[in-house]
């Protein structure tokens, strides 16, 4: 018979292993639909790999891609670490991007170390905002907020989409849905010479790396710790449960309002309603695969990333559709579940052996 | 007593890693036999029943059991089904009950076809309520049992085994919920089954009843039977005795004057969903330098009652005042900070935070301590040195203070919470369950800790089921039922047990009144 237990303690080997495993394996399943694709799976890897480390271009590429699956990614593990679902961080990322073009786009004439900040600052209050009203509904009357968040997300689309034809429109834009451009001053400076890494990166491991020291050393990531792992003793030990849900609430939604930030002032310039290929969404697979740890999130979103770079370059040269890539998120995101999974339980036979 | 073997352990060793949790045990039952297992926790009780029931593969050793016809036939191990299938029912000591289905669902599930889980439901209720009939066990078969009391789910629990027509019956710790009366009333009523011809173990720390209901006592020490004594030829010392190798010292408690009042609950009421989470206009008065024990069976009031104290639970009417301060608007944080140690009913559940370590669960309700934390970052240094001592004073044994607190043992994890109540010189400590599923050494522990605390001159109030404890331990007795407390103005356990079963009179109660021992 087989009987499956959970283990004591999952060794340290264990919790930094498998992620790194199920990443290895995740790659190489990938060589099936390859194969399904016609594509010769040798010099697709290569290819892969050229796309990612070939060149600086490419690396560079591949860092700003990272940039907002770092802040997204923040936003889910630090959430989920509480045990709140914020699965809205698409549509928290569309508000900080709402809230930069609205402030950055000519309305305020001032310098950019004015500007800046000002844009950072409100772009992440609009996101903080978006999560607050679900917070506020589940600590208030208990709302699910996995319902409340993922639904909120359509509704700030479509509000974007109404702005993008209103008054966010771009009245140079030759009648497209998009707004007007962030003034230069406004920009996030770009890292290197021609390429389109942006300081954004730097501003996400600062984030990143804040978000760690917070969680292990301060009281409030005591507190978010304890709430998240067991509320009713939390709550006994005089712990605010719902103080504490809210303020996660805010920082993730914040985190995510950033990630719309970076992409809006340090990308792209201007606002359209493409603007995340559902960097939200990755965000929590980006967070599952650093096992909730902000220190690991930036690790899981340079290999998602890593995978969404070199797997683009790989379709080109190859001839292959480039949904291989999300194929590839997908599968690593079940090789985690499915490695976490082995990390917490062993299988044993207890036919013949003791258990 | 009809003498045919039907059930017999032969030579059952397992070991876990390098611990031998039972060494070569040998066991006889007997047709219509109660027999006593008894021993401390971790001493290989649970362990030994879990390889007759299947659920353990032992390392040597083989069991045979008599079939329908009174053969012996060795029993398939490690296979639940085969247990089952042999007749033989388990009580586990944590409840196995889907708590979002009814009582019925509950009883019947897996002993019916999954495919058609209606079929004759109406069979399974005749049947049921045949044995509630015989048995004296009732509990409400329509009722899901997330909305039942702990008392209440053990009752399911029985009637399930007894619903698979068990001719074996284990029951691990079955009365540490009933009042006297019930357990009383469980045990003739399984004296009369078993002249039907049920035979039954059970394991239990209550010296009283395993010498007044069972015929045959084997006592395991260390993994290991230490010896088997005919019901009739022992007594409280002996058997006590044989279970921890010495004379159990028994806590003195000095006689002392209470001083000033510390908690004070006046007119409370709570108007819960059910009877169960309702009080009635309490009046309830601690003082320094005292234990007023709360006896009362589960599900009476008890659990509202931990909940006002603790600050988790606001009263609908009424007043509540800590060390002379009223407070209106209670909620955890406030109580501790007005000096009110809780040591939890479910310590798993509201004690502790499984996932953290040893070290951070002993300070988690001194978050807002400047020992413990400044600017709000954490001195990390200030709670290892706090655990390190902490674990050394409270002799909390585990793989160390670093350790996830869910690693410890039930007994741990009290002396755990035990040091985080104590530590900070509590005014009033609210003790609730406090030695339920402890083995004797550190129930005794417990009891020592709160006449320490009391003998420094705070309040205590012990909620618990365990009537002995309660005489052990408490300067004045009350009694809830049905969300109503009465001052017991006796000690005498037949009494306080006809309290506890709601049959108290004006005569033996006076609301405001207790003796004092």
């Amino acid at each position: 018979m087989i009987r499956i237990e959970p283990r004591n303690a999952p060794s340290r080997l264990m919790t930094t292993g498998i992620p790194v495993l199920s990443a290895v394996v995740a790659l190489a399943l990938a060589a099936i639909p390859l194969a399904f694709a016609g594509a010769p799976i040798g010099p697709a890897y290569v290819q892969m790999f050229r796309g990612v480390f070939g060149s600086m271009f490419a690396f560079s590429e591949m860092l700003t891609r990272a940039t907002p699956l770092i802040f997204t990614g923040l936003a889910a593990a630090l959430a989920f670490r509480a045990r709140l679902w914020n699965i809205g961080a698409e549509g928290q990322l569309y508000l900080g991007a709402m809230a930069a073009v609205a402030i950055g786009t000519g309305v305020l004439d001032v310098p950019g170390i004015v500007l800046l900040p000002m844009i950072i600052i409100l772009g992440a209050a609009a996101g903080a905002a978006g999560m607050a009203v679900p917070a506020l509904l589940k600590t208030r009357f208990g709302a699910d907020e996995v319902v409340t968040t993922l639904l909120l997300n359509f509704i700030i689309l479509i509000f974007l989409q109404m702005m993008l034809e209103g008054p966010l429109k771009d009245p140079m834009g030759l009648g497209w849905p998009q707004s007007a451009p962030i003034l230069d001053q406004g920009m996030l400076p770009t890292l290197m010479t021609r390429m389109r890494v942006h300081s954004g990166l730097i501003l996400a491991l600062v984030v990143a790396a804040i978000a760690q020291f917070m969680l292990v050393r301060s009281v409030w990531g005591f507190r978010l710790r304890a709430v998240g792992e067991n509320a009713a003793a939390a709550r006994h030990a005089g712990i605010s449960v719902n103080r504490s849900l809210f303020s996660v609430a805010i920082i993730s939604g914040g985190l995510a309002g950033l990630a719309g930030v970076s992409e809006v002032a340090g990308l792209k310039g201007y606002l359209t309603a493409d603007l995340s290929p559902g960097f939200g969404y990755t965000g929590i697979v980006v967070a599952m695969l650093a096992g909730l740890s902000p220190a690991g999130v930036v690790l899981a979103a340079l290999f998602i990333a890593s995978v969404f770079v070199g797997a683009d370059s790989m379709s080109r040269a190859m001839g292959v559709s480039s949904y291989l890539a999300d194929l590839v998120v997908a599968m690593s995101l079940l090789c985690v579940l499915i490695g976490g999974f082995f990390a917490r339980y062993r299988i044993t036979r207890t036919a013949r052996a003791a258990q | 007593m009809n003498m045919d073997k039907v059930l017999s352990l032969n030579g059952l060793t397992k070991r876990f890693g390098t611990v031998v949790a039972n060494d070569a045990v040998d066991l006889d039952l007997h047709k219509g036999e109660v027999l006593a297992l008894l021993g401390e926790n971790g001493a290989g009780k649970t362990t030994l029943m879990n390889m007759l029931f299947g659920h353990y593969m032992p390392d040597a050793g083989t069991v045979d059991v008599a079939d329908a016809d009174g053969t012996m036939r060795p029993l398939p191990l490690g296979h639940p089904q085969a247990a089952l299938a042999a007749g033989i029912g388990m009580v586990h000591q944590h409840f196995t009950l889907a708590e979002n289905l009814s009582a019925l669902d509950n009883i019947v599930l897996g002993a019916e076809p999954l495919w058609h889980p209606r079929r004759n439901r109406a069979g399974a209720r005749k049947k049921i309520k045949g044995i509630m009939a015989r048995s004296g066990l009732v509990a409400p078969l329509d009722t899901r049992v997330g909305r039942l009391s702990v008392g209440e789910r053990q009752r399911v629990e029985i009637l399930k085994a007894l619903y698979r027509d068990a001719r074996i019956l284990v029951l691990d710790e079955p009365t540490a919920v009933l009042t006297p009366q019930e357990a009383d009333m469980l045990f003739e009523n399984i004296g009369a089954m078993t002249a039907d011809g049920l035979s039954v173990i059970f394991i239990s720390h209550k010296l009283r009843e395993v010498l007044a209901f069972s015929q045959r006592i084997a006592v395991l020490r260390h993994g290991v039977k230490v010896g088997e004594i005919a019901t009739k030829d022992a007594d409280e010392r002996v058997i006590a005795r044989m279970m921890v190798g010495a004379d159990t010292p028994t806590t003195p408690r000095t006689k002392m004057t209470p001083g000033a009042p510390v908690l004070h609950l006046s007119g409370v009421s709570v108007h819960g969903h059910s009877k169960r989470d309702s009080l009635n206009n309490i009046d309830l008065d601690v003082h320094q330098y005292e234990i007023l024990g709360i006896a009362g069976v589960s599900g009476n009031g008890q659990t509202v009652l931990a909940g006002l104290i603790s600050g988790l639970q606001r009263a609908d009417t009424g007043q509540i005042t800590v060390d002379g301060a009223e407070i209106t608007r209670p909620n955890p944080r406030m109580m501790i900070r007005a000096g009110v140690g809780r040591i939890p009913e479910d310590r798993h559940h509201d004690g502790i935070i499984g996932a953290m370590s040893v070290a951070e669960n002993m300070v988690i309700e001194r978050l807002n301590d400047p020992e413990i934390q400044s600017r709000g970052l954490l001195n990390r240094e200030a709670i290892q040195q706090n655990a390190e001592r902490l674990v050394q004073e409270y002799d909390v044994r585990g793989p160390g203070a670093d350790a996830p607190a869910r690693l410890l043992s039930g007994g741990n994890i009290q002396k755990l919470i035990l040091a985080r109540v104590f530590e900070q010189g509590p005014r009033l400590i609210l003790a609730n369950q406090p030695t339920r599923g402890l083995d004797m050494g550190a129930a005794a522990e417990v009891g020592r800790r709160l006449l320490v605390a009391r003998a420094r001159g705070a309040g205590v109030v012990l909620i618990s089921e365990d009537l002995d404890e309660i005489l052990g331990l408490a300067d004045r007795i009350m009694v809830i039922h049905d969300g109503q407390l009465h001052a017991a103005n006796t000690r005498d356990r037949e009494e306080i047990g006809l309290m506890m079963a709601g049959e108290h009179s004006d005569e033996h109660s006076a609301k405001h009144s207790g003796v004092s021992a």
